[in-house]
């Protein structure tokens, strides 16, 4: 630890920088008062309890889990069609056609949404949750295609040529082959695109009809004080359930990492 | 003719031809999805709205409008500055973030300590906004914080409802995607040559200024770049921390959209936004370019 004293005190403060607001949040999840402020009152479960009883929340949980589920399988599959071509083959305009799938990741997403948005209410298509998949998919698909680069590009190709020298067919060395190696990448790319389109909120804003997803519906909650309280119990399940989900991702990553022997370099992206 | 089937069939064959099959669906959707609804929203900007119908005959009204009302015009000028001063704040607070864990973390811990930067962006962003409004608020923690250690006598005010909100919460927003890409460019340098630099008789901080720093802009420009242009069209932050004089572009185009009903014009924004901060950052790209090629 050579001269790394000061940078390592400003790493750990940045590190609390980052985590400030991620911390307040089970404490005031299980605070005894409806005022979000310091200092806490008690200890209380209720707000957890009054999540149960909201029909309009669990409407809202089920629709952003059918969006979320959709868009990951979707978004998965377009990415591996862009990942494998881009990583095994040499095409016309390749650097042009990978940017312009890329360009998602760059652009704002309330362009995105506002231009799907007039598309569908020119063709009048009415908004529902399949319009926001739309949009996610669209979304998620750079960051798919990402993972899925790595994962491809970090497989050995020798392996590959050796199935077809032992008679397999491009498409059974493909499964049997390929498809393995990479799995920890898909695995990684479904979660990766499950969590995202399960926060997204601008294009679900813009997109959802009459059935409002998870983060269009605590939108509208934040408007009302008293219902704060049972928004930070809902945010603290979500924290959970998102720390669970990646960790998993990270475990498939690092799999897939160690199974194709390459050095862990770390990180989603 | 047999010649121009062979060839057509030697050519799908080939590589070439393989790959385009392979990356067709996804291009298809992109094509479908994001290039048509962004040519069809160009194309809005040259319409107009009468009551309930899109008036098809071009005009330029739209732009004028956008680009001459002073409303429209402080709400760009303020995205800007606060799109400017995000990139800045996070740039400049990310990078010796980066250069720690890259230098100076053991490498079997740096995909940890990757993965501890990254954990606090995937909980819900409405909530984590949310939270900052209570971490910056009048009786916020911060506040009662600084207070009960004496430190402050009243309350800061300067810190919610403003433009400084906005900051702090977007710099703590984007902070993964300055990080990242910034760890990543220093990652790729080859140690010898800080070695070299100091055999060479270069101290620490003439070797991070001539050798380290000029290797890492790669990814400081990346950095730049992934934060500057998303950010200005964020709506949650300054709808929630923002306050009236908080408030940014994004916010402006969907209330055209959705409450005024007035789509080319909220079209009209959204492509200025795009428009400037794309020359913006062509601008820099290009500033850095020389810049880089002077250094060299």
């Amino acid at each position: 630890m050579k001269r790394s004293g000061w940078l390592g005190i400003y790493a750990v403060a940045y590190l609390v920088f980052l985590y400030a607001p991620v911390v307040l949040l089970p404490l005031f999840a299980f605070n005894d008062a409806t005022i979000i402020a310091f200092p806490l009152s008690g200890f209380t479960t209720e707000w957890f309890a009054q999540l149960a009883t909201i029909e309009a929340l669990h409407d809202s949980v089920i629709n952003s889990l059918y969006i979320a589920v959709s868009t990951a399988i979707l978004a998965t599959c377009f990415g591996v069609f862009a990942a494998r071509a881009s990583s095994r083959y040499d095409f016309p305009a390749k650097r042009g056609i990978m940017g312009f799938i890329m360009i998602p990741l760059v652009l704002p997403e309330i362009i995105i949404a506002v231009a799907l948005l007039v598309v569908l209410l020119q063709l009048g298509i009415a908004l529902s949750a399949w319009t926001v998949i739309l949009g996610h998919v669209l979304l998620c698909t750079p960051f798919s295609i990402a993972i899925l680069n790595s994962a491809f590009l970090a497989m050995d190709r020798s392996l590959e040529e050796a199935a077809y020298d032992l008679g397999e067919t491009r498409w059974s060395a493909f499964r049997l082959i390929t498809l393995p190696l990479v799995m920890p990448g898909i695995v990684s790319s479904l979660l990766i695109s499950f969590t995202i389109s399960l926060d997204e909120f601008i294009i679900a804003f813009f997109l959802t009809g009459n059935e409002p997803t998870l983060p269009v519906y605590l939108w509208s909650q934040l408007r009302f004080p008293q219902k704060i309280p049972v928004v930070m119990a809902l945010g603290t399940i979500l924290l959970a359930a998102s720390l669970i989900l990646l960790t998993t991702a990270e475990y498939f990553r690092r799999r897939g990492v160690a199974r194709t022997g390459a050095k862990d370099t770390g990180g989603f992206l | 003719m047999a010649t121009l089937a062979a060839r057509l069939r030697r050519w799908r064959r080939s590589e070439g031809a393989q790959g385009l099959l392979l990356v067709s669906p996804t291009l298809l959707y992109a094509l479908l999805l994001l290039a048509a609804p962004l040519a069809t929203i160009v194309a809005f900007s040259f319409w107009s709205q009468d009551y309930l119908t899109i008036d098809r005959s071009f005009t330029l009204e739209n732009y004028r409008e956008a680009w001459t009302e002073p409303l429209f015009r402080e709400l760009m000028l303020r995205s800007l500055a606060i799109s400017g001063a995000v990139t800045m704040v996070t740039v400049i607070l990310a990078f010796p973030i980066a250069y720690f864990v890259s230098f100076h973390v053991a490498p079997e811990r740096k995909a940890l300590w990757i993965f501890l930067i990254t954990i606090p962006f995937w909980t819900s962003y409405l909530i984590r906004v949310f939270l900052w409004k209570v971490i910056l608020g009048y009786n916020g923690v911060l506040n009662s914080g600084l207070l009960g250690l004496g430190i402050i006598d009243e309350p800061l005010t300067f810190i919610l409802y403003n433009a400084n909100a906005v900051v702090i919460t977007l710099a703590h927003a984007w902070a993964p995607f300055a990080i990242l890409p910034i760890f990543v460019a220093l990652e790729k340098i080859d140690r010898s040559l800080l070695e070299a630099s100091r055999d060479l008789g270069e101290t620490t901080v003439t070797t991070f200024l001539r050798v380290t720093l000029p290797l890492a802009m790669p990814g400081v420009v990346a950095a730049v770049l992934i934060v500057f242009i998303p950010t200005i069209g964020d709506y949650v932050t300054p709808r929630l921390v923002g306050g009236p004089n908080g408030l940014m572009i994004a916010n402006m185009i969907q209330v055209q959209f959705m409450k005024l009903n007035n789509a080319p014009l909220g079209a009209t924004l959204a492509l200025s936004a795009m428009l400037i901060v794309g020359a913006i950052s062509i601008l820099f790209l290009w500033l850095n370019r020389r810049f880089l090629k002077v250094r060299q």
